[in-house]
């Protein structure tokens, strides 16, 4: 070694704790925008002392990507809305995963065609393969993830017939080819036909999975996307690619975990597509007749003004109608009334991790008026009123009470406990999981139907004549 | 040791590392986690760059440039748009 590439070993190392130190430190709300702040800089020294690297040439190509990149990058996450959000992660995803199959695929090239050297190593050749393949997987299913997200494509499940057993046939065939690369190393076609594997089965993995299934795709894919970039750390040798990588690749797995077990659902369940059915959902309690109450805001106002704790359940039908602000207003009159306004959040709201957080944020609310479904599950009984905003699944009791809900066992919030619950829905539709919820028939329940915006805006501007 | 051998520690090592850090932050920073690593995981940008700057110009060049485009939306647009949600991250004024 000499000493540039000491130096160059030595920055890659400081990148490499700059990043661990990014993650730690977005542990926490008030560390996190440095964190984010350290990240960045160990990838910036990182770009930095790459185009020192004796083996970079020429600088035109890198000026014109760098800069072409940059403005794209820029333009998105400024212009991007917040509601989008899980869109915006899910098309990053892709970028990455499409980096990593690009250079991977450069790579194999360089040794196959550049004197400089002839023979492929094995290990780097394998490395190769698994780059390629992981890395056109995350590619073209964050691009069919986004397509669903942005509504371009049917958010429903989509199955088509034996697509267990065609994407199994692609996945051994793709572990076979890598092999058999091993065997016919100069043949650029083999690898070729690896990446369209790969993009195939992507957007067959992804494509029979349901919208509100999204947060377990786009956290799975993001484990995939530094999965892809570990994998081109092997392909190049690379520690600080390994490292940086596996950080992301475990990133993604546990955020995955979190989501399947918020919806008492195995990894394998989601990826098969959509919820277990076979109890079928008509059985189920539907028989029974419902005694619907509902309310309109004057009635709704009233109940609000009378309570001295509330309890606000925010689902996907907040982000749908962009009622955050909406919501924030509501909160604001009522603890000007001097009543206590807490948010509870279920781990499968919305359509990635932690997505109302972050609208609630933009709406500002603050985050220590958040809390997780354990923490704030025992307090709903001594809760006067709870209000839940276009969510359905993740209220209702059949998952606790009725062992023939395809819910059954999936951790809900106790809403049912509370004095009062008034539900804002825009109809009286079924939720993701096709079932009628049975929390709406309940003595306690009420149910005040409108757009969230609307509905929540009426019922502000009448708490204000109290 | 070979070479190969030391990688997969390091890879093993790191994964270890990463399910630490992880597992400590609480559910309402989930989507920056999720950004902001996602802009980590734009660190291909750096064979990215030694693919479009190597000399005789060829495929892996052109194949370099697309990935330094789709690797620098990632990282760039990673950072910035956690940031941006970042920033709206409050606490709430009145309580100690």
């Amino acid at each position: 070694m000499n000493i540039v590439e000491i130096i160059t070993n030595i920055a890659y190392l400081v990148a490499s704790v700059l990043f661990i130190y990014g993650i730690k430190y977005l542990g926490s709300p008030r560390t996190a925008r440095t964190g984010n702040f350290i990240s960045a800089t160990g990838m910036f020294i990182a770009v930095v002392v790459t185009l020192l690297s004796k083996s970079i040439i020429s600088y035109e190509l890198i000026v014109i990507g760098i800069v072409i990149g940059s403005l794209i990058g820029t333009i998105m996450s400024v212009k991007v809305k917040m509601t989008s959000m899980p869109q915006m992660v899910g098309a990053l995803n892709g970028f990455g995963g499409g980096a990593s199959v690009l250079v991977a695929f450069s790579e194999y090239y360089r040794y196959i065609f550049d004197e400089k050297h002839q023979s492929l190593p094995v290990d780097i050749n394998i490395a190769i393969g698994l780059s390629i393949i992981v890395g056109a997987v995350t590619f073209s299913g964050s691009f069919i993830a986004f397509g669903k997200l942005q509504e371009l494509i049917s958010g429903k499940v989509i199955k088509f017939p034996l697509q267990n057993a065609v994407n199994l046939i692609l996945i051994v065939g793709v572990v076979a080819l890598t092999v058999y690369t091993l065997f016919d190393v100069q043949n650029v076609w083999l690898y070729v036909v690896m990446i369209a594997v790969g993009l195939v089965l992507g957007v067959l993995v992804v494509l029979p999975i349901g919208g509100a299934d999204m947060p377990v795709v786009i956290s799975l894919l993001n484990s995939y996307s530094g999965i892809a970039a570990a994998m081109t750390g092997f392909v190049l040798q690379n520690v600080m690619l390994i490292i940086a990588g596996a950080l992301v690749g475990a990133s993604g797995i546990i955020l995955t975990n979190i989501m399947c077990k918020g919806m008492n659902r195995s990894l394998m369940n989601v990826l098969l597509g959509g919820w277990d059915n076979t109890g079928g959902s008509d059985e189920t309690g539907t028989s029974k007749r419902m005694d619907v109450k509902s309310v309109e805001f004057e009635e709704a106002a009233m109940i609000f003004d009378s309570a001295s704790s509330v309890i606000i359940v925010p689902g996907y039908g907040m982000a749908v109608a962009q009622a955050q602000h909406a919501v924030r207003d509501l909160a604001n009159i009522l603890e000007k009334k001097g009543i206590q306004v807490r948010f509870a959040i279920h781990p499968v709201a919305g359509r990635m991790p932690g997505h109302m957080n972050v609208l609630l944020a933009e709406a500002n609310v603050p985050y220590d008026k958040l809390f997780a479904l354990e923490e704030i599950n025992d307090d709903f009984s001594n809760t006067d009123v709870v209000l839940v905003i276009g969510a359905n699944d993740v209220v209702n009791p059949a998952a606790k009470t009725n062992p023939q809900s395809p819910i059954f066992g999936m951790p809900v919030l106790n809403v049912e406990q509370a004095k009062t619950v008034i539900i804002n829905k825009r109809s009286m539709a079924t939720g993701y999981a096709g079932i009628e919820n049975e929390l709406f028939g309940y003595p306690n329940a009420l149910m005040y139907f409108g757009d969230a915006k609307d509905a929540l805006t009426k019922l502000t501007n009448e708490l204000k004549n109290y | 040791m070979d070479s190969i051998l030391m990688l997969i520690i390091i890879f093993v090592l790191a994964v270890f590392v990463g399910v630490e850090l992880i597992t400590k932050v609480p559910p309402t920073l989930h989507t920056p986690l999720m950004s902001g690593s996602n802009a980590i995981s734009g660190i291909t940008i750096v064979g990215a760059l030694l693919s479009a700057g190597s000399d005789n110009f060829n495929l892996s060049n052109i194949l370099g440039l697309i990935a330094i485009i789709f690797a620098t939306i990632n990282v760039v647009g990673g950072y910035l748009v956690t940031d941006r949600m970042l920033k709206m991250f409050k606490k709430d004024k009145g309580e100690k």
